[in-house]
C-alpha cells in the first residue's frame, strides 16, 4: 500500500546523505519521526532497530512477519520487539514494499552464495560491526539479527521458493516511520555488488527525522 | 525442553510419534557460540523459505551446523518465530504451576532462555528458529497461511557438521489452529555418523552447499 506523508524537507531537525558502503546509527525519540529516502533507487537499505534503554529489546522479523500474518513489510506495519512490543509503525511507504527474510550480506555468505575468493569484498555485516564498535561498544555480533531490507524485493512463493529479483523502487521513493519508544536505528547502507538488490550500483539514501507535532 | 552437544558426524532423529509435535529449535557452534543459525543465510543461500531433506542449516559464518539428512514430512518453518508467556497466556489462558503443577503451560521463549542459560547463553542469543514439522506458507502478497500435513509418525533427521550446540522446544506454535493447549511429544534419537563424504546428497544439491562444506571443513583443519 502506498501512502505519502505530509512531512516538509524543511522541517526536519536532522538531515544527513549516507553514501553506500556506510554505517549510521542514531536514537530516534518516541514520538519522532524517521524517513528513509532511496535517492536513486533500487537501493537496498539493512537496517535494525534496538530498544534505546535495553538493547536486548532487539527488532525481530519473525515476530513483525508473525504478527501481521505477512512477509511484507508497508504502511501499517508495527515493527515487533523480542518481548512483542511495538518499536515503530511505518507510516508512510511510496515503495510499497520491503523485504526482512532477505538479511544481511556478509564476507562468509558471499562465500558459499557466489566464490571462496569474494571474502575481500565488502559488506553489510563488516559494516554493522564497525558501525557498533564505534559508536555503540557495548553492542556486537550476538545483537545483530534479521534485519530489514528496505526497499528491497525478496519474492516467496506459495510453494516455498525464495530469491532476490529486481527492485521496486524508484528515485525519490522513501518510507517513514514513527518511533513509539526511544529507539537505537543501525543502518548499513548496502554495498553489495554481486546481485541485484542495489541494481549493481549502490547508491546514497538520505536520512530525515522530524520532531513530534503532537 | 532440551539441549546438547551434538558432536560432528553425529546423527539426530526427532519424530513426531502421535502427530502434533511443533519443535523450536535454535543451533550454535558449541566451541564459539558466538556462531550461531542464520535464518536469511540459511534461505538466501539455497533460495527456499522453508526446510526440507537436501538442505542445510548455515551459521552467520558460512559454515554449516547441520544438514537434513532425512525427512519424511515436507515442510519446517523458520519464518514464524516462537511463542512466548504473552502469546501463550494470551492465546490459552493462565495455566500455573499452582493449579496444573507439571501440566503447567510452558512456552518457547521461557524454554529456549532456560536451557541457553544451561550453557551460559541469554536472550541475546536467541535469534529466528526452526521450526520442524510446521508449516505455514505465503501466498503471492505475501499472506499467511498454516497448513496441516499428515506426519503420525514421520521424521526428520539431522547430521551435525560442526560441534553443534542443539536447543529445543516442543509446546504449540503460537499459530496452531487448536484453541486448546495440547503439546504432543516428539521422541528424539542419537545415532554415531561420520561427516558428509564426498557424494553427500546435501553436499551436492547445490553449488553454494559445496562450498558451505568446504568453509565447514577448512575449519577444522
Amino acid at each position: 500500500m502506498l501512502r505519502e506523508s505530509a512531512l516538509k524537507e524543511s522541517d526536519a531537525v536532522l538531515n544527513e546523505v549516507l553514501e553506500p558502503g556506510l554505517g549510521w546509527t542514531h536514537i530516534v525519540k518516541q514520538g519522532q519521526s524517521f524517513r528513509i529516502v532511496d535517492l536513486e533507487g533500487n537501493q537496498a537499505v539493512d537496517t535494525l532497530f534496538y530498544r534505546a534503554s535495553d538493547p536486548t529489546d532487539r527488532y525481530s522479523a519473525v515476530d513483525t512477519i508473525r504478527e501481521q500474518g505477512n512477509l511484507y513489510l508497508s504502511v501499517g506495519t508495527r515493527l515487533i520487539s523480542m518481548s512483542g512490543a511495538t518499536l515503530l509503525t511505518i507510516t508512510a511507504d511510496t515503495c510499497g514494499r520491503h523485504d526482512t527474510l532477505g538479511g544481511a550480506c556478509a564476507a562468509e555468505s558471499n562465500q558459499v552464495r557466489y566464490s571462496i575468493d569474494k571474502k575481500f569484498m565488502h559488506n553489510c555485516r563488516d559494516t554493522f560491526l564497525l558501525t557498533l564498535a564505534r559508536h555503540a561498544p557495548s553492542l556486537g555480533k550476538r545483537d545483530l539479527t534479521a534485519n530489514i531490507n528496505f526497499f528491497m524485493n525478496v519474492p516467496v512463493t506459495p510453494d516455498g521458493r525464495l530469491w532476490f529479483e529486481d527492485g521496486i523502487s524508484a528515485p525519490g521513493r522513501y518510507v517513514e516511520l514513527r518511533s513509539e519508544t526511544d529507539v537505537r536505528v543501525l543502518i548499513s547502507n548496502c554495498p553489495q555488488l554481486n546481485n541485484p538488490c542495489n541494481a549493481y550500483n549502490p547508491t546514497p539514501v538520505r536520512l530525515l527525522v522530524w520532531d513530534s507535532h503532537e | 525442553m532440551w539441549s546438547r552437544v551434538l558432536r560432528r558426524g553425529q546423527r539426530l532423529r526427532l519424530t513426531d510419534t502421535e502427530g502434533h509435535a511443533q519443535v523450536a529449535a535454535l543451533f550454535y557452534n558449541a566451541d564459539a557460540p558466538s556462531e550461531r543459525y542464520n535464518m536469511p543465510d540459511t534461505l538466501k543461500a539455497q533460495q527456499i523459505a522453508y526446510l526440507t531433506q537436501g538442505f542445510v542449516l548455515y551459521s552467520d559464518m558460512g559454515k554449516i551446523l547441520c544438514s537434513i539428512l532425512d525427512d519424511s514430512v515436507g515442510w519446517h518453518d523458520t519464518i514464524t518465530g516462537h511463542s512466548t508467556p504473552e502469546t501463550v497466556r494470551a492465546r490459552y489462558g493462565e495455566g500455573s504451576y499452582r493449579k496444573l503443577r507439571n501440566a503447567r503451560f510452558r512456552n518457547t521463549r521461557d524454554n529456549f532462555l532456560t536451557e541457553l542459560g544451561k550453557h551460559e547463553l541469554t536472550v541475546r542469543d536467541i535469534v529466528p528458529n526452526v521450526n520442524f514439522f510446521v508449516k505455514i506458507v505465503a501466498d503471492d502478497t505475501g499472506k499467511l497461511a498454516w497448513v496441516e500435513q499428515p506426519r503420525r509418525g514421520g521424521f526428520v533427521e539431522l547430521r551435525a557438521e560442526l560441534n553443534t550446540l542443539i536447543v529445543l522446544s516442543n509446546t504449540p506454535h503460537p499459530l496452531d489452529p487448536n484453541p486448546n493447549y495440547a503439546p504432543s511429544p516428539v521422541n528424539l534419537t542419537i545415532r554415531a555418523g561420520a561427516p558428509a563424504p564426498k557424494d553427500d546428497p546435501c553436499r551436492l544439491s547445490r553449488p553454494e552447499n559445496g562450498r558451505g562444506f568446504i568453509l565447514t571443513e577448512i575449519y577444522f583443519v
